[in-house]
């Protein structure tokens, strides 16, 4: 069974949300990578309002054509990078999704439990098929500051096909199979 | 040398590799997707990965977004010139990186600027071979960040993996190698290992094991059976595809070694994601192509 997940991305939706869970993402998702998760980390004024919001760890691959951004490749990037950045931002901006690759850690883990967030993870490397989930670029956000990668793009999906690693409830898959390969590895290293 | 074809077919190289995933590597994938429970996160992870190498051929647009570095390996005639052989790659490179086959990807290490044609130091890296015939090899490995960034290096003997300067101790880097990636470096992916050599040899002939197809076992006996061996105990970690659990962690694992020094032994791993961008063309004397590889 996939769930549909439409923005925005209110409490009632996310605490809703278990570990394991196929979604589909439809609707409002900013992307934002090392760059601007530092900004916001040091106080930056976000210029999209992130309450009930999503933050795709990603850095696209768009063209220009007659004025209008075409996103060719939109793959996840390592999430892993903004977990010294990321609980600050649950908690200051109250956005309630994290989409990105490998999972994050017990800090962050933590501050989806407490502030109401979810960890989706896509599969990494996929972008030219989730280019086909980008319906529309709503706008970029500091691209002569961070670059074409690292900057803000402000992006309309339609059923971006993801899987819940960490809940709300403070559940992670990541940490599982960690755990879980963890024992199975010391057995054969015997 | 006169620029005849050389960057026209240096740029379709580019485009191939960042767009064509090679068939080995997706037969290896198809050969995974049979062995993961329909249904299960594995089985959607590897279903979607496939569906992605359709997509990308269909559209002509890359596999990945992270187009990553550029590494050329040349195997070339003797009194080649192989500045005029870079020139046309870098003028190749830029062009591709316009028509968004190759991502803006490459930064200023101090200032942070980017460069906006991903010519910077050391980037591409050209990596030339003397070969006695006329024609000129070219091969094209990309390799992103997230893979890029789970190698490692071990200094044997290593008291922490139990392990010591026997082939038993490298078998134990390497599964805690994988461990220590989990799914952050793409998996399932591809693990190349160099025996031997010094830190910078290790790593550079690592990463030469990629051009290696995926059914290929070394030809080292031992070392075959040490990597047939690594193949079926990486399964048994559960990691799976993108770490979130299944039994294909790996696609496939190479093993070669350089001779070292008596003080040093290093076991150097190198990991390629699942988007394997790996091509190759054999070019004539005028650059026009002889045939694709791969």
């Amino acid at each position: 069974m996939i769930k549909e997940l439409e923005y925005p991305f209110t409490l009632t939706k996310i605490r809703d949300l278990k570990v394991g869970q196929r979604v589909s993402v439809s609707g409002k998702i900013f992307t934002g990578r090392d760059r601007l998760h530092k900004y916001l980390y040091d106080g930056g004024k976000c210029p999209v309002e992130l309450r009930d919001g999503a933050i795709y760890h990603a850095g696209p691959i768009a063209i220009r054509k007659e004025g209008v951004w075409v996103v060719k490749a939109a793959g996840p990037t390592t999430s892993m990078r903004e977990e010294l950045y990321m609980p600050r931002i649950i908690e200051q901006h109250r956005m309630r999704v994290i989409i990105g690759k490998g999972g994050m850690g017990d800090s962050t883990r933590k501050a989806c439990a407490k502030y109401g967030c979810v960890y989706l993870q896509a599969v990494g490397g996929a972008a030219s098929l989730i280019a086909e989930f980008v319906k529309a670029v709503n706008g970029v956000h500091f691209m002569t500051e961070f670059g074409a990668a690292e900057a803000l793009w402000d992006l309309t999906v339609k059923g971006f096909g993801v899987v819940v690693t960490i809940d709300a409830a403070g559940r992670s898959l990541h940490k599982r199979i960690e755990r879980s390969s963890r024992k199975a590895l010391e057995k054969i290293m015997k | 040398m006169k620029n005849g074809h050389w960057e026209k077919n240096l740029f379709q190289l580019i485009r191939r590799t960042s767009v064509d995933l090679p068939s080995d590597v997706e037969a290896g994938i198809r050969r995974a997707l049979k062995k993961e429970r329909k249904g299960s996160h594995a089985w959607w992870v590897l279903e979607t990965i496939l569906a992605n190498a359709a997509v990308s051929r269909k559209n002509d647009t890359p596999l990945c977004q992270d187009t990553g570095s550029l590494t050329f390996y040349f195997g070339v005639p003797v009194g080649f010139d192989t500045n005029a052989i870079v020139a046309h790659a870098r003028l190749a490179v830029a062009k591709a990186t316009r028509h968004g086959y190759l991502r803006q990807n490459t930064i200023d290490s101090v200032s942070g600027a980017s460069y906006d044609t991903n010519i910077g130091s050391a980037s591409p890296v050209f990596i030339f071979q003397q070969q006695a015939r006329k024609k000129v090899d070219v091969r094209l490995i990309m390799k992103g960040g997230g893979s890029e960034n789970v190698g490692c290096q071990y200094s044997l003997p290593d008291a922490g993996i139990h392990a010591g300067r026997d082939l038993d101790g490298v078998r134990r880097c390497i599964l805690d190698a994988v461990w220590r990636a989990q799914g952050n470096g793409c998996a399932p992916g591809v693990l190349s290992v160099c025996i031997g050599g010094d830190r910078a040899t290790g790593y550079k002939h690592s990463k030469e094991l990629f051009l290696r197809r995926l059914p290929d076992r070394s030809r080292v006996k031992v070392l075959a059976r040490l990597e047939e061996r690594i193949m079926k105990d990486v399964q048994k970690t559960g990691i799976g595809p993108m770490g979130i659990g299944g039994r294909t962690t790996l696609l496939g694992v190479k093993i070669d070694s350089l001779s070292r020094i008596p003080a040093s032994y290093f076991v150097t791993i190198s990991y390629m994601c699942w988007a394997f961008r790996r091509r190759g063309v054999l070019l004539g004397p005028e650059g026009g192509v002889q045939r694709w590889l791969y």
